[in-house]
C-alpha cells in the first residue's frame, strides 16, 4: 500500500467545488499537457459518464481548460480559464459521449494538435480525492498516475530496447521505482514507462532517441497540483 | 520509523512514547514522508492558512453557488449572532456558520482544503477556528489539531473509505467529523483514548447517512450536512471529556461504517438517484443533471 500522507487526508488544497470533478479533471489535464510536446494550438476534450451529465455543475471545462494550460489544482485563474484560452488563441471543443458506459464514471480523452500539426490523444480517468490516472495513450492502454517522475518511451516493440532505456537511466543515476511497457499488439508499437522518485535530468531525452527504435520520449515530472512547492 | 495501521496501534505509541496523537503524526509524517519537522509544520500553517480564508470571506462577501442552490448562508447565520437570536451558542454558533461558510466557497469554485473531501471540507476548519476564537488558541495548537485530525482521516482512508461514491455521506461528512472530534477533545487536554472515543461516537450517530446531493451538484444537502457534522462532532468531543467511555472502540465503528457504505444502494451513493436528490424538489434538477 502506497504512504498515505498527512497531507493527503488535509488536502489538495483545491478550487471547488468537487475534487474528483474539478480537482482531478485539472490533474488530468495538467499531465495530458505535460505529454504533449511543442505548443498547443487545439484542444478536444471528450467526456464520458458522470463527467458528462454533470460537468457544468462542476467547473470541469473550465478545469480541464485551465489544467491543459499549466495551471495547478488551487489556481484561482481555473475560474476564467475560458476567457483566458481564448486570449492566448487556444482553440477548444467541448464534446460528451453518453453511448459508452462501461467505462470508469469520470473519463475524458483530451485530443490534444500542436502547433506543428502533432496530434496525441490520452485517457484519463478521475479516481476521487483529486487523485488520477492515465489509461490510455493514442490506442494503447497505459496506467501511470503522475505522482512518481515518469519517462515514458514510445518506441518499436523490438528486442534491446528495455536494455537501452534501463542503460541510460542506469548512467543517469536514476533510480527506478516501477518500469511497465504496453504495446498496441505484437512488433508494433510500444510504451515503456518508467516511473522514478528523483527528478529526471532533462538530458536523457536525447540519449534515448539515440536508438533508432525509439520514436518519441516524454518526461513528466511531477509536482502538479496541491498548491506545495514540492 | 513511527507508523501505525489502526487505532489501536495508534494509541500503543501514545502510550509507550507519552505522546498526544498530533505528535504521533507529526513524526510518521517525518518519518514516512522523508520531511523535516519544521517543513511539515509550514506546509500544515499553509492549510490552516487557506482553510481561515475559506471560513471567513464568505461572512464578508457572499457568493452564489456554481449550481446556484446556495450562496448567502453564512452571513445569514452571522448577522443571527450579532442580533443575540442564536441558541446555539458560541462554540457551535460559530462553528456552523464557518462549516457552511466553506461549502460555500466551495460551490462558487473557491479555493478550500478537501478535509478529507471537498464535499466535507467545511466540517474540521468549523469546530477548529471556532474553538481557536472561543479558547484563544495558538498557531502551534491549531496546527496540533489539524494532525490530530489528520491521523483520523488516514486511517478512515486506510481502512475504509472516504468516497461519497463508495460509502455514503457517512463516509465524507461522518469522517470529517470524526476528525474534527478527535481534534477538539485533543485541544480541550483529553487523552488520545478519549480522541478516538470522540471519533467513535460520530461514526455512531452518524452511521448509515446517504450521500444524496441534488442535481450531483456539491450544494445541497451537503452544506447542511457540513453543519450537522459539525454539531455530531462537539456533542461527542463533549461525551468523551466528560468521562463516558464507549464499548465500541473507533477501529470497530470504522469497520462498522465501511460494512454499511458497502451495503447501501446505489442510489444513495452519490449518483443524485435518491433521497434528497430524488423529490419532487431534488427532480426538477435531474433534467438539468442530463442537459448537455
Amino acid at each position: 500500500m502506497s504512504f498515505i500522507s498527512v497531507f493527503d487526508v488535509l488536502g489538495p488544497k483545491m478550487v471547488g467545488p468537487s475534487s474528483s470533478h474539478t480537482a482531478g479533471a485539472c490533474a488530468i489535464a495538467g499531465l495530458a499537457q505535460k505529454m504533449c510536446s511543442g505548443r498547443l494550438k487545439k484542444v478536444e476534450f471528450t467526456l464520458y459518464g458522470s463527467f458528462a451529465k454533470t460537468h457544468e455543475g462542476h467547473g470541469t471545462d473550465q478545469a480541464l481548460l485551465g489544467g491543459i494550460m499549466g495551471f495547478a489544482t488551487d489556481d484561482i485563474r481555473i475560474r476564467d480559464s475560458l476567457s483566458i484560452a481564448r486570449e492566448r488563441g487556444l482553440e477548444f471543443v467541448f464534446k460528451v459521449n453518453t453511448e459508452e458506459t462501461d467505462i470508469h464514471p469520470n473519463t475524458v480523452d483530451i485530443r490534444m494538435i500542436s502547433d506543428s500539426g502533432q496530434e496525441m490523444t490520452v485517457r484519463g480517468e478521475s479516481l476521487g480525492g483529486g487523485k488520477v490516472r492515465i489509461a490510455r495513450i493514442d490506442q494503447v492502454e497505459v496506467d501511470f498516475t503522475g505522482e512518481y517522475n515518469a519517462v515514458i518511451v514510445i518506441q518499436q516493440d523490438r528486442p534491446g530496447v528495455a536494455a537501452h532505456i534501463t542503460r541510460i537511466l542506469s548512467e543517469a543515476d536514476v533510480n527506478i521505482a516501477f518500469m511497465r511497457i504496453f504495446r498496441e499488439s505484437k512488433g508494433e508499437k510500444a510504451y515503456t514507462i518508467v516511473e522514478s522518485d528523483n527528478r529526471l535530468p532533462g538530458d536523457i531525452k536525447g540519449k534515448l532517441l539515440e536508438n533508432p527504435l525509439v520514436e518519441d520520449v516524454m518526461i513528466v515530472q511531477n509536482g502538479q497540483g496541491g498548491g506545495s512547492d514540492d | 520509523m513511527i507508523d501505525f495501521k489502526s487505532g489501536q496501534e495508534l494509541l500503543k505509541l501514545c502510550d509507550e512514547n507519552h505522546w498526544k496523537i498530533s505528535q504521533v503524526m507529526r513524526q510518521r509524517e517525518c518519518d514516512m514522508g522523508e520531511a523535516d519537522a519544521e517543513q511539515i509544520q509550514d506546509r500544515m500553517e499553509n492549510v490552516l492558512d487557506t482553510m481561515k480564508i475559506s471560513a471567513y470571506t464568505p461572512l464578508r462577501n457572499p457568493v452564489k453557488s456554481m449550481g446556484g442552490l446556495i450562496g448567502g448562508e453564512a452571513k445569514r447565520l452571522e448577522t443571527h449572532h450579532l442580533k443575540g437570536q442564536d441558541i446555539c451558542g458560541n462554540v457551535l454558533g460559530s462553528a456552523v456558520t464557518y462549516a457552511m461558510a466553506v461549502l460555500e466557497v466551495n460551490a462558487s469554485m473557491g479555493i478550500i482544503v478537501a478535509a478529507p473531501t471537498a464535499g466535507s471540507a467545511g466540517v474540521v476548519p468549523g469546530l477548529l477556528l471556532s474553538l481557536e476564537h472561543q479558547y484563544h488558541l495558538s498557531r502551534q495548537e491549531m496546527t496540533d489539531g489539524l494532525f490530530n485530525a489528520g491521523a483520523v482521516g488516514y486511517l478512515a482512508m486506510r481502512n475504509a473509505t472516504v468516497a461519497g461514491a463508495v460509502g455514503g455521506c457517512q463516509a465524507e461528512v461522518g469522517v470529517a467529523a470524526a476528525m474534527a472530534a478527535s481534534a477538539a477533545v485533543e485541544l480541550m487536554g483529553g487523552t488520545p483514548g478519549q480522541c478516538l472515543d470522540a471519533a467513535s461516537v460520530v461514526l455512531m450517530n452518524m452511521l448509515g447517512l446517504a450521500c444524496d446531493p441534488v442535481g450531483g451538484l456539491v450544494e445541497y444537502p451537503c452544506q447542511n450536512r457540513n453543519a450537522a457534522g459539525v454539531a455530531n462532532a462537539l456533542v461527542a468531543a463533549e461525551l468523551a471529556l466528560s468521562g463516558i467511555r464507549q464499548w465500541i472502540s473507533f477501529d470497530e465503528m470504522l469497520a462498522s461504517m465501511y460494512r454499511v457504505g458497502k451495503k447501501m444502494p446505489y442510489e444513495l451513493r452519490e449518483t443524485a438517484l435518491g433521497g434528497c436528490a430524488a423529490t419532487p424538489f431534488g427532480c426538477r434538477f435531474c433534467g438539468k443533471e442530463h442537459r448537455s
